[in-house]
């Protein structure tokens, strides 16, 4: 397996992976917690002033085309997005519902930080309609310690969904 | 299956009349019948006389395929084909379904072949659509196998008529269709050509979505420059078009099908709107500047008085030049209440790596979560629940009334009804 994104091998002790994994789920926890409470504007905050974000689907990761269905080269770009989505945009009132798997942290070191994936289903719920799976994949995540804390400073929404339902509104 | 969303879904029973109760509206230049976007009977005829018509239905660029053996699957119309590229470089397109029992043999995206091989009974094509193989033909120990006079030349794909423009590869079920640069008329093809010089292009990936809408709305809304500015605040709020600004709304003079939508960016970054134009605008955010404004930025890359060109090729290709973001959209009907648009990005092979990131910051403003792909997307939407659930049946064209053809003010609606007379005398409306 040589494609990009396929399936990276551990290579940091399983006990650090575990310590790891339970603060990144609880980084994800926060992270989904923003997006699902509807404070968009708060979404950017979870990156590094030079994060890379972008949406994109399998078959573009895997060929390795660098299109993104959102594609935000640093926080500055996330901003605006955020505020494009939360101020000027217009589009149906929807609510956006997290599902996240387990995370699987898969290396960490100093120049690098932590890498790390984790599964997602997004549930999207429009007005008279039903819930749906609007989106499903994996996050390829590295993130780094920043005064203590974790910020991301890539962030690779990979999803698995063929055909996206007419559009994708809010960062995932 | 995303269609289905809505649960009151039900279309109207009259918004779904046969062809022999369509009847169009008197003023027909100034009304559109709801039953165009809604009735199945129209759908199927259209596929009929349109895509399967005397037209060239776009299927891929000559960049996804460069060598031999490369295919992808694509559609005309509503029907699946698979592009692909001989061993003698040339380009072929044929239908997705084995000649023998029916099944759709090719089921990658993309890929590169010898052959394809039917999987069902392993029936093999050349990459020319050509029956090659058959197992057991003469059957086993002497029993069974096929008759006599079975002949593979008689059991090929249905393979269709093929040309390429500049590396845009088309396919046709029509003998009769023009040459591909008489079909698309000299005004427009030098847009096209803009976009598409012939030098060699490079493919930045794919998005692909559901719109639940009718196929028509989309090149309507490519029609239609009197949204651009009153749906999309974003452009205006950010400079990228003001009602005002130079622009264009070009129609093919020969039959009115195609078009295209061309302004020329204002100088400045951010745009000054008048406090005449501000009150007619309601979503106008006085303002608003953006932290990183890198992906306004225009590079002057083409010979062209416009900034941006978004083309509508009939019946079935946008060609997208917004300003250094660049693309391809394959319109799949869906049903008269769907469709799927395929985008396929691009930039050039010479493109610089700075190039290319900006041709991807840039592509934030399109595409289904693009800052004004998202909205077309939801207002398309908005339209085909509103004809699909409602009592009252009309649509109401009058801006720039009477015009048809090319205008040079965005307040009109001249292009649509240019696109609907052709329609029209097509489908016997």
């Amino acid at each position: 397996m040589s494609k990009p994104y396929s399936y990276p091998s551990r290579t940091l002790p399983l006990a650090r992976a575990v310590a790891l994994r339970h603060e990144i789920e609880e980084f994800n926890a926060d992270y989904c917690a923003a997006l699902d409470g509807g404070d968009v504007e708060a979404w950017p905050l979870f990156f590094t002033e030079d994060a890379l974000y972008r949406v994109t689907a399998r078959e573009n990761a895997e060929r390795d085309l660098p299109v993104g269905l959102v594609y935000a080269e640093g926080r500055d770009m996330m901003h605006d997005r955020a505020v494009a989505i939360s101020r000027t945009q217009m589009f149906a009132p929807r609510h956006m519902l997290h599902m996240l798997g387990t995370t699987r942290v898969t290396s960490e070191s100093e120049q690098d930080g932590i890498a790390s994936t984790t599964h997602f289903m997004l549930l999207q719920t429009l007005v008279e309609g039903p819930t749906t799976v609007h989106l499903a994949g994996v996050y390829h995540d590295r993130h780094v310690r920043v005064d203590g804390s974790l910020l991301l400073r890539e962030r690779q929404v990979v999803y698995d969904t063929a055909i996206l339902a007419n559009d994708l509104v809010y960062p995932v | 299956m995303y269609q289905a969303q809505t649960i009151i879904g039900r279309t109207v029973a009259a918004k779904d009349p046969g062809l022999e109760d369509c009847v169009w509206p008197q003023d027909a230049l100034h009304y559109i019948p709801d039953w165009v976007y809604t009735s199945n009977a129209v759908y199927e005829q259209e596929q009929e006389k349109i895509f399967r018509g005397k037209t060239w239905n776009y299927v891929a660029l000559e960049a996804e395929i460069p060598n031999h053996g490369d295919y992808k699957r694509s559609y005309v119309g509503a029907t699946p084909v698979v592009v692909s590229r001989a061993e003698d470089g040339s380009i072929h397109v044929f239908e997705n379904r084995c000649a023998h029992r029916g099944a759709e043999f090719c089921r990658h995206n993309q890929g590169n072949a010898k052959e394809f091989v039917c999987p069902y009974h392993q029936w093999s094509y050349d990459l020319k659509g050509n029956l090659q193989g058959i197992p057991f033909k003469r059957g086993v120990n002497r029993e069974g196998g096929m008759p006599k006079d079975f002949r593979n030349d008689e059991h090929g794909l249905r393979r269709l008529r093929v040309t390429t423009r500049h590396g845009v590869v088309f396919a046709s079920y029509s003998d009769e269709v023009e040459p591909i640069e008489e079909y698309l008329t000299p005004e427009i093809l030098a847009d096209f050509d803009t976009v598409f010089p012939g030098k060699p292009l490079k493919i930045l990936g794919y998005y692909r979505n559901e719109l639940p809408c009718n196929w028509k709305m989309y090149h309507e809304n490519l029609k239609d420059p009197y949204h651009a500015t009153l749906l999309h605040s974003f452009l205006v709020v950010f400079g990228l078009l003001v009602a005002g600004n130079k622009s264009a709304m070009l129609v093919d003079p020969v039959h009115g099908r195609h078009g295209t939508m061309a302004s020329a960016k204002s100088e400045d970054k951010y745009a000054s709107v008048s406090e005449e134009n501000k009150k007619e605008m309601r979503s106008f955010h006085d303002g608003l500047r953006l932290r990183d404004d890198r992906f306004l930025e225009f590079v002057k890359e083409f010979d062209s008085p416009w900034s941006v060109t978004m083309q509508t090729v009939w019946p079935n290709l946008i060609v997208q030049r917004e300003m250094n973001t660049l693309g391809v959209r394959q319109i799949v009907p869906n049903g008269p209440d769907s469709m799927i648009m395929q985008w396929t990005m691009f930039g050039y092979e010479d493109d610089t790596p700075e190039m290319q990131r900006h041709r991807l910051r840039q592509g934030n403003l399109m595409g289904p979560a693009g800052f004004l792909g998202l909205e077309d997307n939801e207002a398309m939407k908005f339209v085909q629940e509103g004809v699909r659930r409602s009592s009252s049946d009309v649509n109401v064209l009058k801006l720039e009334s009477g015009k048809q053809g090319t205008s040079n003010t965005l307040i009109s609606e001249a292009a649509i009804r240019s696109m609907y007379s052709y329609y029209r005398a097509v489908m016997g409306f």
